[in-house]
């Protein structure tokens, strides 16, 4: 695991010993997280990363997870879903097996420390012991929960309105609360196989492992095949394109056979491909990290033409390689472009197909939108950036006014 | 960890020169730190952004006049502040957009005036050109706040020569912090220029720094841009000791 010096070469002097100056002043508090699973998960995956940090900072980061019985986490699995907007149907039983469980944990669990920090909705009833203790309380929502099954929020609503603060990660996946929300965006790794530098002579290994002409223009959209990516709106963009500019387009996911839907949207694709020998459409395994790393690095333009997205992290992955990128304007993808300065927003299938076209004939143009998204994302979605707003989250606990010295 | 700032070492032979002027009081860098907040509101139309400028705090039209200054620092040209942008690319209110990115920030020394200034903008228009464009679902606007962290540096200068050392070492969140916030956030003023007036006599050179718009620069523009003006600043006087 990188240690924070490993940073400096990509973000400077000043911004790690503004993190140590932050450490500095939460130097030996007891920051206790509490989520449901030590491994597995997007949740377990940043707290594995941060903890390190928070301790090499000096402060006394724990880490708890609660346990339950599998009852217990089919009803927190029907909750994320209906969070999700999913219609789930709930009893009284798994309302009680819910509140069993928190109760349960409660009582084996120590809550002492000066912040507890609960991480999504399945330990988020753990707050009805708030008062027991002389504490800080945060609820980190790691969910989108916008448009929820009105039900299951009502359920909700009155836990995560007893905690000093809520944290997002992006501004649309919020609701309106009687609580201050904080907005801590997700980052990327600088340092991790995705993103890190690369060689010329690995880049070009890589590409033409996958027959890809390396001489051409290459446009590339890295995603799971999925309709909400639109896999097949983006070979119809291409296809539009293609009319007046040379280029090859390349669709990378993760192996669709576990996944029956996977399967017949990468059927779709194929088929909308038809025998154009400047499609390639490849299904790569979740360990292919720096083969996507390389595919992004040799690409022209990359797309990520999402018509519903989370966060859309793959946007910031594309941006740090100084790629010029076209996404959908959904999810958190405005957040990571502003449309013509760090890369351009489309709505539709003509618009990316127009775009393809411009920046394929403006070179110059592309690499400025290229080069401006890397600083952005240099500057607000780096793992360092996520650190820091964690820190300051915590130096913020017990203050209303706006500026806070410290 | 900081360690304690050595400012007697400039490459530049006239900032070497001794001090002339020393300051009645010291100069203290500070650098600030934000955390960006969530209001849950959510702006569809010019009518609810309307309302909503009416009656948010002033740290949410803090937020949006100002948070891409840091955010996009190294564009040149800069993003309009994000009631242009949204007006322009998202309800594509290219005229209205175009007069919002025009306020000009420094000419207002409250950020209630400046309120005032985008509620009236935007009143003007729908007077003359009534809108009923509705942001595409996902793209509405969200409106958020700041929370400001400030932080003590190691720069404590004396002279301008220290000062012009230092200004090159500083952060540009240093920077943002005692030209923009100071001035609009918490009423100072220009920290540089107030401080160049009243501890070190220098009002020609506070003169010439205020009539800048630092807004429509990056940070590292406005850095190098003071910094000439300060070394010409120092040529004179090392001349005039001569």
């Amino acid at each position: 695991m990188p240690l924070l010096d490993q940073y400096i070469p990509i973000i400077g002097n000043n911004v790690i010993n503004e993190l140590q100056m932050l450490g500095e002043r939460l130097r030996g508090k007891v920051i206790r997280n509490i989520n449901s699973t030590a491994v597995g998960g997007g949740v377990a995956e940043i707290l594995s990363r941060m903890i390190p940090f928070f301790k090499e900072l000096g402060i006394d980061a724990r880490w708890d997870v609660i346990k339950g019985d599998e009852e217990f986490f089919i009803v927190t699995k029907k909750i994320h879903n209906a969070l999700h907007g999913t219609k789930s149907v709930f009893t009284t039983r798994d309302f009680e097996v819910y509140y069993e469980t928190q109760k349960r944990n409660a009582g084996e669990m120590d809550l002492s420390g000066d912040i507890v920090f609960i991480h999504d909705p399945q330990p988020a009833g753990l707050i009805l012991e708030k008062n027991k203790h002389q504490n800080h309380w945060l609820w980190r929502c790691h969910v989108d929960v916008s448009n929820p099954q009105l039900e299951i929020w009502q359920f909700l609503k009155p836990m995560v309105e007893q905690f000093e603060a809520a944290v997002f990660s992006a501004p649309s996946f919020a609701q309106r609360l009687d609580i201050r929300q904080v907005l801590i965006a997700p980052s990327i790794d600088p340092l991790s196989d995705k993103n890190r530098e690369l060689s010329k002579e690995e880049v070009s290994n890589i590409v033409t492992q996958f027959s890809i002409d390396p001489k051409r223009p290459l446009v590339t959209q890295v995603s799971r095949f999925d309709r909400l990516k639109d896999p097949v709106g983006v070979i119809e963009a291409y296809k539009m394109a293609k009319k007046r500019v040379d280029c090859q387009l390349l669709l990378v996911g993760g192996s669709a056979a576990d996944d029956p839907e996977a399967v017949q949207v990468l059927a779709e694709a194929r088929e909308a491909a038809g025998v154009d020998p400047d499609i390639h459409i490849l299904e790569l395994p979740p360990t292919s990290n720096i083969e996507i790393n390389a595919l992004q690095r040799a690409s022209t333009i990359i797309l990520q033409k999402s018509l519903k997205e989370g966060f859309g992290l793959t946007v910031s992955e594309a941006l740090w390689k100084a790629k010029p990128v076209i996404a959908g304007s959904v999810g958190g993808i405005p957040l990571q472009i502003t449309h013509k300065y760090s890369g351009i927003l489309t709505l539709s299938i003509e618009g990316t197909a127009y775009w393809i076209k411009q920046l394929l004939q403006e070179p110059g143009y592309a690499q400025k939108l290229g080069e401006n998204g890397r600083e952005h994302v240099r500057q607000n979605f780096l793992l360092t950036r996520h650190l820091r707003d964690y820190l300051l989250t915590f130096l913020s606990v017990g203050h209303t006014e706006d500026i806070i010295y410290v | 960890m900081f360690v304690t700032a050595r400012l007697s070492s400039p490459s530049n032979s006239l900032l070497m020169a001794p001090p002339t002027v020393v300051a009645k009081e010291p100069f203290h860098f500070v650098t600030h730190l934000n955390l960006t907040e969530l209001t849950g509101k959510r702006v569809r139309d010019l009518y609810e952004l309307l309302e909503h400028l009416r009656t948010v705090p002033e740290s949410v039209i803090y937020y949006h006049t100002h948070h891409f200054l840091e955010q996009h620092q190294f564009l040149s040209p800069e993003p309009p502040n994000d009631f242009a942008y949204w007006v322009t690319y998202v309800l594509q209110e290219e005229r209205l957009g175009e007069r919002l990115a025009a306020i000009d920030t420094i000419e207002f020394e409250t950020l209630g005036s400046l309120r005032d200034a985008l509620i009236k903008t935007i009143q003007s228009h729908l007077q003359s050109m009534p809108s009923k464009r509705v942001a595409p679902e996902g793209q509405e606007l969200h409106l958020m706040s700041v929370r400001s962290f400030i932080l003590p540096t190691p720069f404590i200068v004396r002279t301008l020569q220290e000062f012009a050392t230092a200004l090159r070492r500083v952060s540009i969140y240093s920077l943002y912090h005692h030209v923009f916030e100071a001035r609009l956030r918490l009423h100072r003023g220009n920290d540089f220029t107030v401080w160049f007036e009243n501890s070190l006599g220098e009002k020609k050179l506070a003169d010439q720094i205020s009539q800048w718009d630092p807004y429509t620069q990056t940070l590292e523009g406005l850095r190098a841009r003071m910094h000439k003006l300060i070394r010409q600043r120092l040529e004179e006087l090392h001349y005039a000791s001569a």
